[in-house]
């Protein structure tokens, strides 16, 4: 049994670190496949990275009904960690998060079981962030669409590694779909729902 | 008495928060309007309060911040909003484009080509393109989740119809990425071009009508027109009497009551780096200067 | 040689010395105090902290006296000031049954359990400017009498025993109530979200929208049931000790019409219902707000909306005060770059309408 004391700690400044973390966040957002760094510390509960752990303090709170994969549901020290530092309620149903959180991709569930919003409030959706091995290792990826000057290449050692192939449902589905955020420790990368990404292989 | 005690840059963490997923929400979906719960704030609606909603969320004690009004870093309102950043965010300001990281403006976009390290924050009064022809917000949702803007080109024709040219000459409505018509705010038609594939993250928020959305960097943005009656920029066809510049957007000046007139740069730093840069229009006044101490008052 | 004005940010400050200056006015006269305008002002006050939407009475005094007495301004600097303030929940709701009533009338019965009140009201008194005012009135002593611990049960209540109302609308169980100033409004809006957005909206444009009604856009043929004024008590249910806490009382006026009946194949014909709310005394805007709430009713009780009054979107996003004068004065700020965009397409267009005219014209003059 966890106590609060016993919790891993949150940001030490929670104004300037959520703020330099968002601004990295919305600089992946809007340049796919770029790699950005996240400064600011914060405990790590349990499988959670650094990353995750600072993206979490800064963007959850009562209003963002929140979806964690088994590995995470599991370990009481991770949803007591976001409960107390961000009061998110932790749901079982999917299709109503705002955020999920996959620490496993492999287990990574069917992407249509998240929110996808609707043709008139397509923002309604889930954002789902994914803790994977690598951001600048492993196979190679070419991305293109809003945010990317041509092509962008993105490095990246990913589970599911058929991720892009069921990403690629978002082209129909727009303007619904599944934006992404891939974490690796302390780098990020957002795939929002209008990148395209063909797998340049190793 | 609750005496006021104010957090950083203004707004609480909690509406930051909310303000910044839906900042998120606006690049992932572009030219789409994400509603949000804004906030009241200490400048009057109408006054730039949404883009200084998504200002205050975005803004690090690292960022320098410009901000201007009608081109002009020194109009009134222009003004009051930096002074308000200064003192609840302290940030360092500038009116040197190149050297903002966060431009917020309201009817321009600057001269000078914005570069990947920047965020240009628009003010927007009415975020509805559509609105002027359909009024009910109900339906305008409609429209935009079909993506029915026959009604827009129905409009734009009846103005050539009548007047032998699309007849909008400012928030000249434009399509984002192929998909959402948009309204670029009260810009003047000659910015349209400035928005398409530019480096600079674009963001523009409405606090009025509760709105913001985004146009990420390197977007297609197409101005919406006709084969017959392609989109044509306007500027009026004269240098500025200041700069000499050929290709910036012009403000005129009324000098006299006899039909006198001048055209400047509405961008005043663009068109005072040209001066500095040795540029001298037909009645510059080199060096230039502060107009004298006491020639302004309330 | 032509310099451009610059200097704003000087012109800024001294513009503000001179507010400051013209707000103080003749420093040979005395200042007034909150204390003053709270006492002395009392109704000002009220409409402030409704449709500021924040119960703190010194504050909406101070706002009133920083505005100059222009209590949309007032309105405005409670708005932003509340727009700061963290939000711990809403409170449990107020019993107004329980009111300790110092105001109720009802024009549906002549008698009701618990009395006609007359209170301090301006109906009656004969609107002749008196000139004792000016000079060091005292008033008389009012009669007064022990507080009356009979119940006073709404009237809307007494109907409801006999069903000839129709039951007030029921929310779920746990259901949130909405906030329409911490999510964004979308439409159409549940009554909870519009009842708020009446609250907070101007006394004027609901009286009226409320009048309107009256004139027959959307008439619904209302009765006061009640307005009661008086003091309730507001609890809060603080989770961490398991029940309600009293947070202090405040003062409300609460406005039941009784409006015309409704009925079909299924259902007996019963009066349906409006409902007006606001801090302190207020009743025009009370009243207003129950006649413009009974017109938004239309879509769920299978009436046609046809009026102003009964339009959800037109009333909603036109009822705030802060909102709309801060668009309609944001056209004195500069627009000149659009202006300019308006006037060089102006001078195209009259320039090829004169040139497409000009034949004509010459051939006419020939003539």
């Amino acid at each position: 049994m966890t106590t609060i004391a016993e919790l891993p700690p949150g940001f030490v400044d929670k104004v300037l670190s959520a703020q330099s973390t968002f601004r990295s966040v919305m600089d992946a957002m809007a340049r796919p496949g770029s790699v950005q760094r996240i400064v600011p510390m914060a405990g790590v509960p349990g499988p959670t990275m650094r990353g995750t752990a600072a993206i979490a303090l800064t963007l959850f709170d009562h209003d963002t009904p929140l979806w964690l994969d088994a590995r995470m549901a599991e370990r009481s020290d991770v949803v007591k960690w976001l409960k107390f530092h961000t009061g998110a309620p932790v749901v079982q149903d999917s299709s109503i998060a705002s955020f999920a959180l996959i620490s496993d991709g492999a287990a990574l569930p069917p992407l249509e079981r998240f929110a996808l919003g609707t043709n008139e409030y397509p923002d309604r959706s889930t954002t789902v962030i994914l803790q994977v091995e690598s951001l600048d290792s492993g196979r190679s990826f070419e991305l293109r669409g809003p945010g990317i000057d041509g092509v962008a290449t993105l490095q990246a050692s990913i589970r599911p590694f058929d991720l892009f192939e069921r990403l690629r449902f978002n082209e129909a589905l727009f303007p619904r779909g599944i934006d992404l955020v891939l974490v690796a420790d302390d780098a990020v990368v957002a795939i929002p729902r209008t990148t395209r990404v063909v797998n340049k292989g190793s | 008495m609750n005496a006021p005690a104010y957090n950083f840059a203004y707004l609480d963490e909690q509406t930051k928060r909310m303000i910044r997923r839906a900042i998120l929400k606006a690049i992932a979906i572009p030219g789409y309007q994400v509603p949000f719960a804004s906030r009241e704030m200490p400048m009057p609606y109408g006054w730039g309060t949404g883009g200084v909603q998504v200002t205050a969320a975005i803004l690090g004690p690292q960022d320098v911040l410009k901000v201007i009004d009608q081109g002009s870093d020194d109009t009134t309102n222009a003004i009051s909003i930096r002074k308000f950043f200064a003192k609840t965010a302290g940030v360092a300001t500038t009116t040197a484009t190149e050297d903002a990281t966060v431009i917020q403006t309201r009817h321009r976009i600057p001269e000078t080509s914005l570069h990947a390290n920047q965020v240009l924050v628009y003010q927007v009064p009415i975020p509805e393109p559509l609105r002027f022809l359909e009024p009910r917000e109900t339906e305008t949702r409609r429209m935009h989740a079909l993506a029915e803007y026959g009604l827009m080109h129905v409009k734009l024709y009846e103005d050539i119809a009548r007047f032998g040219h699309i007849a909008t000459a400012y928030a000249y409505p434009v399509k984002v990425n192929a998909r959402y018509v948009m309204d670029p705010s009260p810009t003047p038609k000659f910015d349209n071009p400035k928005m398409d594939n530019c480096p600079a993250l674009q963001l523009f928020g409405a606090g009025r009508e509760k709105r913001i959305y985004a146009i990420p960097p390197y977007t297609q943005v197409v101005s919406l027109d006709f084969e017959d009656h392609p989109f044509e920029p306007y500027r009026f066809n004269a240098p500025c009497a200041l700069c000499a510049a050929e290709n910036s957007y012009l403000d005129e000046i009324v000098i006299d009551d006899k039909g006198g007139r001048m055209f400047v740069c509405s961008d005043t730093d663009y068109c005072e780096g040209r001066q500095a840069a040795g540029h001298h229009g037909s009645l510059s006044a080199a060096p230039y200067k502060e107009k004298a101490q006491e020639g302004s008052n309330g | 040689m032509y310099v451009a004005v610059k200097g704003g940010e000087r012109a800024i400050e001294n513009a503000h010395r001179l507010l400051a200056n013209a707000r103080r006015g003749d420093q040979s006269v005395s200042e007034v105090t909150l204390d003053q305008i709270s006492e002395q002002l009392g109704l000002a006050v009220d409409r402030v902290m409704s449709e500021g939407s924040l119960y703190d009475r010194e504050l909406a005094a101070l706002a009133i006296k920083q505005a100059r007495g222009d209590l949309i301004e007032a309105i405005f600097l409670v708005r932003a000031f509340r727009a700061t303030l963290p939000r711990f929940g809403a409170s449990e709701p107020v019993d107004t049954g329980a009111m300790r009533v110092q105001r109720r009338v009802s024009a549906t019965f002549k008698d009701i359990p618990g009395g006609q009140i007359l209170g301090p009201t301006f109906d009656y008194t004969h609107r002749l400017l008196d000139p004792s005012l000016g000079q060091g009135f005292v008033p008389e002593v009012p009669a007064t009498a022990e507080a009356s611990t009979a119940p006073t049960p709404r009237v809307t209540d007494i109907l409801g025993r006999d069903g000839l109302i129709e039951s007030s609308p029921r929310a779920e169980d746990g259901a949130s109530v909405g906030d329409l100033t911490r999510e964004p409004l979308n439409f159409p809006a549940d009554r909870d979200l519009r009842l708020q957005n009446l609250a907070r909206g101007d006394e004027g444009f609901l009286l009226a929208m409320g009048y309107s009604t009256q004139r027959g856009y959307g008439r619904n043929h209302p009765f006061v049931g009640e307005i009661r004024f008086g003091e309730v008590e507001v609890e809060f249910f603080a989770e961490d000790v398991g029940f309600a806490v009293p947070l202090g009382s405040i003062e409300l006026t609460e406005c039941q019409m009784v409006n015309q009946f409704k009925g079909s194949a299924t259902e007996a014909p019963c009066f349906t219902r409006g409902y007006g709310l606001a801090f302190g005394q207020s009743e025009r805007k009370t009243m207003s707000m129950a006649l413009v709430d009974r017109a938004l009713r239309a879509r769920e009780l299978g009436e046609d909306a046809v009026a102003p009054a009964q339009d959800e979107e037109f009333v909603m996003s036109h009822s705030d005060n802060v909102q709309a004068t801060g668009f309609v004065e944001h056209l004195k700020l500069p627009h000149y770059v659009d202006f300019q965009s308006e006037l060089g397409l102006l001078r195209k267009l009259r320039k090829e309408f004169a040139e497409a005219n000009a034949p004509d014209a010459m051939k006419e003059a020939a003539e």
